[in-house]
């Protein structure tokens, strides 16, 4: 895949319409957060950071299709008849409490529910138009590829992370020289290439957290998928970190469909473009970031999203 | 963590230096118990130190460099019966055939209970096998082992005559001492794949790696430290076992090859180790060479000890780079 050049991201200005910062313009932009002198505590949506929302994407495709899928684990029911639509460019954030079934349902889409031993599913999910549960488990997962809360790079170099993925199952071919070229891109795309340049050869487990996430990143990247799983990546890393993880979100979003689970919801607001509310195992909304952040249509999500509750 | 000088320059008031907390207040049970857990600690430490001190100061008196490059041979004193030559060479080839054939299986053995283990019923019958083995008494292996290579089919493997299989070789040394070692390797290999996060096996199927390509290329990488933890541990249990050499290996004091095979008639033919050596000249045994036993038994323990040092700094390393769980 080409991407030489980042596909351009408009930013827009903020929804009360103060100039949109970013971290590098303003070092104090993250942490003044709603106490910026505004007295904006009775705006909605209330919890708007320093940072603003990116503007919409230019382009959705619809990728996958998800059809009134239900997952059940035993006798629990974890996901229960949710639809909804997974496009590229647009980003996908599932929220909603502890234990709402929104890993369950990212897990769903590459059938790594499987792997749970008494997990069954229900309903039916398509990539492009075909059943997933006609593809075989390893094709489909290397198209639609997952990065996990804790950054969990392989015990090999940098290099061979990346390299890990693009080689046959457990082959150690193609030589290193052959498969430089689309390591550096998978690097270069996840925003790491620069840092690790001179690295390539060390531990991955040396770097620091973020870097082992982009890492993460470059690597479920390297198979070149069309949807990217995120299930919370920032939740162990530190505000920089999760930033430059966000800004990668957003630039990714044109080349791949982005689902994102966070516990976080201004993460969801900053990164999002639909933005699906789960409880109980129910999609109680699915709407685009800003109508469900700033007028939700469910008395749920509204608590939900005003933190009454999660 | 404030030190004394922090806690003056700081705001805290100045308090006296903290104590630990003194038995003084005990009751007089607590008292008596925590002396008996020192004077049993100190005991067992006073007992293996006067073990090696003692066989530190018998081995340098009664080790010579000359030993260690001649053989045994008959003779009545101690400056005619020669050195250790053979069985130190056998201590280290029975070592390395054991683990040979120990590592591989044990590894196995470990992948499958940890990564497949299916049916559960037959996981749990393998795991109570390989306890059983760690627990088995070695005499009992030996004894087995040589009903086993005593068998005909099996003839190939030590000196055959007139049909009749002698049963003690290298090989049947080997194989029954690898039984030792086994549950070591198992044991350390699983608990080294069970500390790898299930984020991690994850992570590899997510981007479309078989089980198999993940457990090659990122568990057992991942587990490399216990495997070598536990092939030192095996290690060390085969050099140190005397009963399975005594039985299976034959005990002639030096190597005597069977056939005309270069590498191989060695291999099946008898010999001994440096236990099975010490074992002889002890004065209760057959030879009665005390001072070449010392000297014999002071190798020994330079070997497991240093196999100790190893499993210690391989342990250490294997525990820097770790993920989160």
């Amino acid at each position: 895949m080409e991407f030489l050049t980042p596909p351009p991201v408009r930013r827009l200005t903020g929804p009360e319409g103060e100039p949109q910062r970013r971290a590098g313009s303003d070092p104090g932009g993250r942490s003044n957060g709603n106490g910026n002198g505004n007295g904006n505590g009775s705006r909605s949506p209330v919890f708007v950071g320093g940072r603003a929302r990116v503007a919409p994407a230019t382009i959705a495709i619809d990728r996958m299709q998800v059809e009134d899928v239900s997952v059940d684990y035993g006798r629990k029911r974890a996901v229960s008849g949710v639809s909804l639509p997974i496009r590229q460019g647009e980003v996908l954030a599932l929220i909603g409490p502890s234990g709402c079934g929104k890993t369950t349902l990212l897990r769903s889409l590459n059938r790594l529910t499987e792997l749970t031993r008494t997990a069954s599913s229900q309903g039916r999910i398509t990539l492009d138009g075909v059943d997933i549960a006609t593809i075989e488990p390893t094709a489909l997962r290397r198209r639609v590829t997952m990065v996990f809360q804790q950054p969990n790079p392989f015990p090999m170099s940098v290099f061979d992370n990346v390299a890990y993925v693009l080689r046959e199952q457990a082959s150690r071919r193609p030589k290193k020289r052959a498969l430089e070229g689309a390591v550096h891109e998978a690097l270069s795309r996840a925003g790491l290439l620069d840092e690790v340049r001179d690295d390539l050869d060390h531990p991955a487990l040396r770097l620091s957290g973020g870097q082992q996430q982009r890492l993460c990143i470059a690597r479920a990247l390297a198979a070149n998928p069309e949807v990217l799983l995120l299930d919370e990546p920032c939740s162990a890393l530190d505000p920089q970190s999760t930033q430059v993880i966000e800004d990668l979100i957003v630039k990714l979003r044109e080349d791949v469909a982005v689902v994102i689970v966070t516990h976080n919801l201004q993460q969801a607001f900053r990164v999002a473009d639909y933005v699906a509310f789960m409880y109980l195992g129910e999609l109680v909304e699915y709407a685009s970031a800003t109508q469900l952040f700033s007028a939700p249509g469910e008395q749920r999500t509204r608590d939900y999203v005003s933190g009454a509750f999660g | 963590m404030s030190t004394p000088q922090a806690l003056a320059a700081g705001s805290l008031p100045p308090t006296a230096p903290r104590r630990n907390e003194s038995s003084a207040s005990w009751r007089l049970t607590d008292r008596l118990g925590l002396g008996f857990a020192w004077f049993l600690g100190l005991l067992f430490c006073v007992i293996t130190a006067a073990i090696v001190i003692y066989l530190f100061v018998q081995g340098i008196r009664y080790l010579r460099p000359s030993l260690l490059v001649t053989n045994p041979s008959a003779g009545f004193t101690e400056s005619q019966t020669g050195g250790f030559l053979d069985p130190l060479i056998d201590t280290v080839v029975i070592a390395v055939m054991s683990m040979a054939i120990a590592v591989p299986i044990g590894i196995a053995i470990a992948v499958w209970l940890s990564e497949f283990g299916r049916p559960p019923v037959l996981a749990r019958i393998v795991e109570s096998t390989v306890e059983m083995l760690a627990g088995t008494p070695s005499i009992l292996l030996a004894l087995f082992g040589t009903l086993l290579f005593e068998a005909p089919w099996l003839g190939f493997l030590s000196r055959t005559s007139g049909g009749v299989v002698f049963g003690r070789s290298f090989f049947a040394a080997a194989a029954m001492l690898s039984l030792l070692a086994l549950p070591l390797v198992v044991s350390s290999v699983r608990e080294g794949l069970q500390a790898i996060p299930s984020h991690v096996r994850e992570a590899s199927y997510a981007v479309g790696k078989t089980k198999t390509a993940t457990t090659r290329r990122v568990l057992l990488p991942a587990a490399r430290p216990s495997v070598l933890t536990g092939t030192m541990l095996g290690l060390g249990r085969v050099i140190g076992d005397t009963a399975i050499v005594v039985l299976l290996l034959g005990n002639t004091l030096t190597n005597d090859p069977s056939g005309s095979a270069p590498i191989l008639s060695a291999l099946r033919g008898t010999g001994s180790t440096l236990t099975s050596y010490v074992f002889y000249n002890a004065p209760t045994g057959d030879g009665d060479q005390p001072g070449k036993a010392y000297a014999a038994a002071f190798v020994l323990l330079l070997m497991v000890l240093a196999l100790n040092v190893g499993v210690d700094i391989v342990g250490r390393r294997g525990t820097a780079l770790r993920w989160n769980s």
